[in-house]
């Protein structure tokens, strides 16, 4: 055997796939089926933005913007962050605009680690951390939060899972797949265990606009935290802007330095027509946000109670558009359950497990769908959890 | 609570009690109750679809007529705005400001039968200086709904 594919880098190539694509084969062939699966608004990304994008290029607006992006959407995600979360970046040395919050997730853990740097990655939690970390050279620590905890980090696990070696802290809150927040005091709780080392905090808080009920807090809000966390946010979910591949990455001068120096090599510079929109979504988009939060929040309650009634537990998800009912009771695991869902009653939501072990017993499903399709998913997992309980006797 | 209620119904009234009071986290018995009093006091008016015609193959055009008044001294143009939305073909009236008084929307009639209202019943109300009716040609969205949805993209990411 010869060719190029004995030449694959081992570290890739033992990085496993994705679990979260599993059945969608299936579902792209089946008609009458409702997927509870994509991660993503339903929503199109707001007119006025759209078309800021487009007048952009009527303008003629094709070329490279600076590398840390233009520094007009720079001012823009500053006076932004102040606005919203009382975060202050200066948009000269503090910001870099990247291609989504992956980027900047991407960037963040290249220029912190060295191998055999630990990073600490709370799970269940979005499929991109820990493979990112492998690739950077770093060791993931998986520490596996609690449903008891409303899937919150806390101080005994982080303690648990602190060693000479740990460089990182990944805060993906709010979370994708629980849906947890973390409050301003399960922050200065961390802070107090963190208190004398030197750990660098990434914080991926692209949903930070999607809480209900609470406000967003940033661990960057907490004052002893915020020299040394990274906020990464992006335009994907608070806009319905997931295909415009638009996110920034905020921190201290000596971090984003170096962030740029990776992002200047690898991409050049954030795609500008998107950059354009993103500045007009910025300024005056704030009301869409409104609009689409509520929203979000009003399916959210129908599809808890839904749930509920069915007959799952699921704790009360308060942010992002995630709810992640526990389906132990059925006497299926998370990939059985999605499975037969999905054959016997065509509706795909993913399996838990696609998240990390500790997501095992659970299953996510996606509430940025249409009323219709959730209380028709509502009816439809009624009757799959009547069936399985009367096939269980 | 009332105009949360409100909002939702008014994007999709066929949403149940039990929906509505699951999504504004209240009892099915205070959504009950609160739309049965908007229900009486006339807050809401009535439950409608909105359908696209062309899509039966129906031949129905809507008009929208701008009339011209004489107000009448102590009713203003209440009195006449009565005389014309009285007609069953009336499907709205407005009173507008600027160039014209009222506005008059028909649907869902022939040409010929539009034509025969304007000049033969509204044109020839007392107070009826002058009309001008266009026909609409093409509905392109109507109470916040498109009527041609832009077709479903072809691949969609799956995860994230």
């Amino acid at each position: 055997m010869s060719g190029i594919g004995e030449l694959l880098s081992d570290k890739v190539v033992s990085l496993a796939p994705s679990g979260i694509r599993k059945f969608f084969d299936i579902l792209n062939d089946m008609t009458d089926a409702i997927s509870l699966g994509v991660g993503e608004p339903d929503f199109v990304t707001p007119w006025h933005i759209r078309d800021a994008g487009v007048y952009s290029l009527e303008k003629g607006f094709t070329k490279y913007t600076s590398n840390a992006g233009c520094l007009s959407l720079r001012r823009a995600i500053s006076a932004y962050l102040e606005r919203r979360f009382a975060l202050r970046y200066d948009p000269e040395s503090e910001i870099v605009v990247t291609v989504g919050g992956s980027e900047a997730i991407d960037l963040a853990l290249r220029v912190l680690l060295d191998p055999g740097d630990e990073v600490i990655i709370p799970m269940p939690s979005f499929v991109c951390y820990e493979p990112l970390t492998r690739v950077a050279g770093g060791v993931p620590v998986l520490v596996e939060t609690k449903e008891e905890n409303e899937f919150r980090l806390t101080p005994e696990e982080l303690e648990a899972a602190l060693t000479p070696r740990t460089k990182a802290l990944v805060l993906p809150y709010p979370c994708n797949p629980t849906g947890a927040i973390m409050r301003r005091e399960d922050l200065e709780a961390l802070a107090k265990v963190l208190r004398g080392r030197n750990i660098a905090i990434i914080s991926d808080e692209i949903y930070s606009e999607l809480t209900y009920g609470t406000k967003h807090v940033s661990p960057a809000n907490i004052p002893e935290l915020f020299d040394r966390t990274i906020v990464i946010n992006g335009f994907s979910k608070t806009y319905a802007m997931t295909g415009w591949r638009l996110g920034y990455v905020c921190g201290p001068a000596d971090v984003i330095k170096q962030m740029l120096k990776l992002h200047q090599f690898a991409i050049m510079c954030a795609p500008t027509t998107a950059q354009y929109a993103a500045i007009e979504a910025l300024d005056s988009g704030d009301i869409d946000v409104a609009r689409m939060r509520e929203d979000y929040d009003r399916r959210r309650r129908l599809l808890l109670q839904g749930v509920r009634d069915a007959g799952l537990e699921c704790f009360e998800p308060r942010g992002a558009f995630y709810m992640f009912p526990c389906i132990k009771s059925t006497g299926l695991t998370s990939d059985e359950f999605c499975e037969r869902f999905l054959l016997e009653e065509k509706v795909a939501v993913i399996s838990g497990s696609a998240f990390g072990a500790a997501g095992e017993g659970f299953v996510r499903m996606c509430y940025a769908a249409s009323t219709e399709d959730l209380t028709e998913a509502l009816v439809r997992l009624g009757r799959f959890l009547e069936r399985l309980s009367k096939d269980g006797k | 609570m009332k105009k949360e209620i409100l909002k939702i119904l008014e994007k999709d009234s066929r949403l149940t009690d039990a929906q509505i009071a699951a999504m504004l986290g209240l009892t099915e018995e205070e959504v009950a109750q609160t739309i049965r009093e908007c229900e009486k006091d006339g807050t809401i008016l009535g439950r409608l679809t909105l359908v696209d015609w062309d899509k039966t193959g129906e031949e129905f055009v809507t008009a929208l007529i701008e009339v011209k008044v004489t107000p009448q001294r102590g009713d203003g143009f209440d009195r006449i705005a009565e005389r014309i939305y009285q007609y069953e073909e009336v499907e709205s009236l407005y009173l507008m400001s600027g160039a014209y008084d009222l506005t008059v929307i028909i649907s869902g009639r022939t040409l010929k039968e539009v034509s025969t209202f304007v000049s033969s019943r509204l044109s020839t109300i007392d107070g009826v200086v002058g009309t001008a009716t266009h026909f609409i040609l093409k509905k392109y969205k109507d109470k916040n709904i498109a009527f041609e949805t832009q077709p479903e993209q072809q691949e969609r990411m799956m995860f994230c």
